[in-house]
């Protein structure tokens, strides 16, 4: 049968059976087993017409639940913020729309400038003296943080918070395995880090403390009092931030960070299921040489006129081989433009505006949900955009009645956190109506009822 | 040929070594920092770290290549050059003087009689230095 992915033709195939003297494709595979061979064909249905595809795969889509099609309160890591329109017409254009930094970086001089300036914003927000073109995600950006802290330091120790996301302290611990940087937790009972109990974790062997906030569990941390832990140990503090809340919330390098990573989808990126994502990091100017990741600098050509060049790569694989700080040697630079363009669009009043409305109905909503019976937020800690409640169902369950509703309830927290499993996390962002909350509060009386 | 001070030891990764009394002074040589050009970057251990001959200490960056820098004699670092890290510059202009880079208190004098004289450097430098 005449395959249109198979690139031979019956006669090649044919020729090439009789040079290594098979006389058929059956013969080839005598040697498999019989029990190991599917002996009927793939049950694939016949090829569609372009059209009927189309269809089909609208119809698939159509039974996802989604952020246009539910009514969004879940967060965890990815936001439901508002991507404004110029992005999608911006990076699709055609000297934009790549993934990665360019094989012949100073050919593509816009490519670079956006990446700078893409950096001088993270720089700003972050309160960081320098900031990299982007890795893959919020995660990777924090692995990087533990490793770049262990070469520092010299250390081989982190001490990682509980209000870190689970799912990020997992990579954090598959990068560690290899250079064998032990982790060690600090708790988070109350739903901010036990600074009590990290201050006895952190001692000489720590290459950095960690926290996130506002952290997993919604609540902000005390970033001051988490460096001074850190920096009285000789260890390095990092802080993980959502940048698009720094509009708001001060920038973790002006309380005393040494690194900042973050999870930069907020920043105009799509939540698209969970990826691509945007990886921020930025450093102190002193461990500029320690930090992953390609980094754009601007300086002058011979005539005097600016341009832009990838700069310090002698820290890179491609010149420092194994010694490298990272095997990073790419950036998330359509991921990086999106954030570009959207925090030139919204600009700073805009970028305060997103801050102040994600705050302000997260905390209308908590008030509004903690009044339904039995509902009650499950920590007292201040928080930003996203909240912890206790509910008096298993909240599984709830998610699954309410999304028949038309709602993405939160997330629950049990496969996070056993001790949880009675907790929904909630997010709201500037996009959620005031009726739209009211909504959800009446839907949510229903369902725990 | 590049400047070889005699009343210097020296390694076949270019770096020179002076006795002065119980301690041993490190830096690279005219031919190395000739070699590299430019030097923008120098990055050296901290007092008290323990250093092994034929392994590497610190890092040399220029406009060129980054390499490794190899000590001359296993020991403990006593001194760094503070200045290098803000005037790299000095590794090229003075070699073998300012622009010096780590002082080890030996742990043995095992390591310095197999290091080259000046005039053994000398030759291996004629037969192309690697």
């Amino acid at each position: 049968m005449a395959s249109r992915y198979i690139a031979n033709t019956a006669a090649e195939q044919k020729r090439m059976l009789g040079v290594i003297g098979a006389g058929s494709l059956e013969e080839l595979l005598v040697k498999i087993p019989a029990k190991a061979r599917l002996s009927r064909p793939l049950s694939i249905r016949a090829a569609l017409a372009e059209t009927d595809l189309i269809r089909h795969m609208k119809a698939l889509a159509a039974r996802n639940a989604d952020a246009d099609s539910h009514v969004c309160f879940m967060g965890a890591g990815s936001y439901d913020h508002y991507v404004p329109s110029p992005i999608n017409h911006l990076i699709s254009r055609g000297e934009f729309f790549t993934a990665y930094t360019p094989y012949q970086p100073e050919a593509s001089q816009g490519t670079l400038r956006t990446i700078y300036e893409y950096q001088t914003m993270i720089a700003e927000l972050t309160g960081m003296d320098v900031a990299n073109a982007s890795i893959y995600d919020g995660a990777s950006s924090l692995a990087e943080a533990a490793l770049m802290a262990h070469a520092v330091t010299d250390r081989r120790e982190v001490v990682l918070s509980r209000g870190v996301n689970p799912l990020h302290r997992r990579v954090v611990a598959t990068y560690c395995e290899g250079p064998g940087i032990k982790l060690r937790d600090a708790g988070a009972p109350d739903g901010v880090t036990d600074l009590e109990a990290a201050k006895t974790l952190v001692g000489a062997k720590t290459a950095a403390l960690v926290v996130q906030t506002p952290n997993f569990y919604g609540c902000l941390e005390d970033v001051s009092a988490a460096a001074e832990i850190a920096h009285a140990a000789g260890a390095l503090l990092v802080v993980v931030a959502d940048p698009v809340n720094l509009g708001v919330l001060e920038g973790p390098g002006k309380l005393g960070a040494d690194i900042v990573v973050g999870e930069g989808q907020g920043l105009g990126v799509p939540m698209s299921f969970g990826g691509p994502n945007l990886g921020v990091f930025a450093a102190k100017k002193e461990l500029v040489r320690r930090m992953p990741g390609r980094l754009v600098g601007a300086t002058v050509d011979k005539d005097g006129a600016r341009g832009f060049v990838l700069t310090l790569q002698t820290r890179e694989q491609h010149i420092r081989r194994a010694k490298a700080t990272s095997n990073i040697c790419t950036n998330v630079a359509l991921c990086a433009l999106m954030a570009t363009i959207y925090l030139a669009t919204l600009g700073r009043h805009g970028l305060v505006k997103v801050g102040e409305l994600s705050a302000a109905k997260a905390h209308y909503a908590a008030e509004r949900l903690s009044k339904v019976s039995g509902v009650a937020l499950r920590f007292g800690a201040p928080f930003f955009k996203e909240f912890t409640l206790k509910l008096p169902k298993p909240p599984e369950r709830v998610v699954t009645k309410l999304a028949k509703q038309g709602f993405l309830a939160g997330v629950p927290l049990k496969t996070f956190d056993r001790g949880l499993a009675d907790c929904l996390l909630i997010a709201v962002t500037e996009k959620r109506t005031k009726a739209e909350i009211d909504g959800f509060a009446a839907a949510l009386e229903k369902a725990v009822a | 040929m590049s400047n070889i001070p005699k009343d210097l030891k020296y390694t076949r990764e270019h770096e020179w070594a002076k006795a002065e009394g119980d301690r041993v002074r490190v830096g690279i040589t005219a031919y190395a920092q000739e070699q590299l050009g430019d030097v923008v970057f120098v990055e050296l251990p901290k007092v008290g770290t323990k250093v092994t001959a034929k392994k590497p200490f610190g890092v040399v960056e220029s406009v060129k290549a980054v390499s490794d820098l190899f000590a001359p004699v296993s020991g403990e670092v006593v001194e760094v050059n503070g200045e290098l890290p803000n005037k790299p510059e000095t590794v090229n202009q003075d070699p073998y003087g300012k622009g010096w880079m780590i002082v080890v208190k030996p742990s043995s004098k095992a390591d310095w009689d197999q290091l080259l004289t000046a005039q053994q450097y000398e030759e291996f430098l004629k037969q192309g230095g690697h």
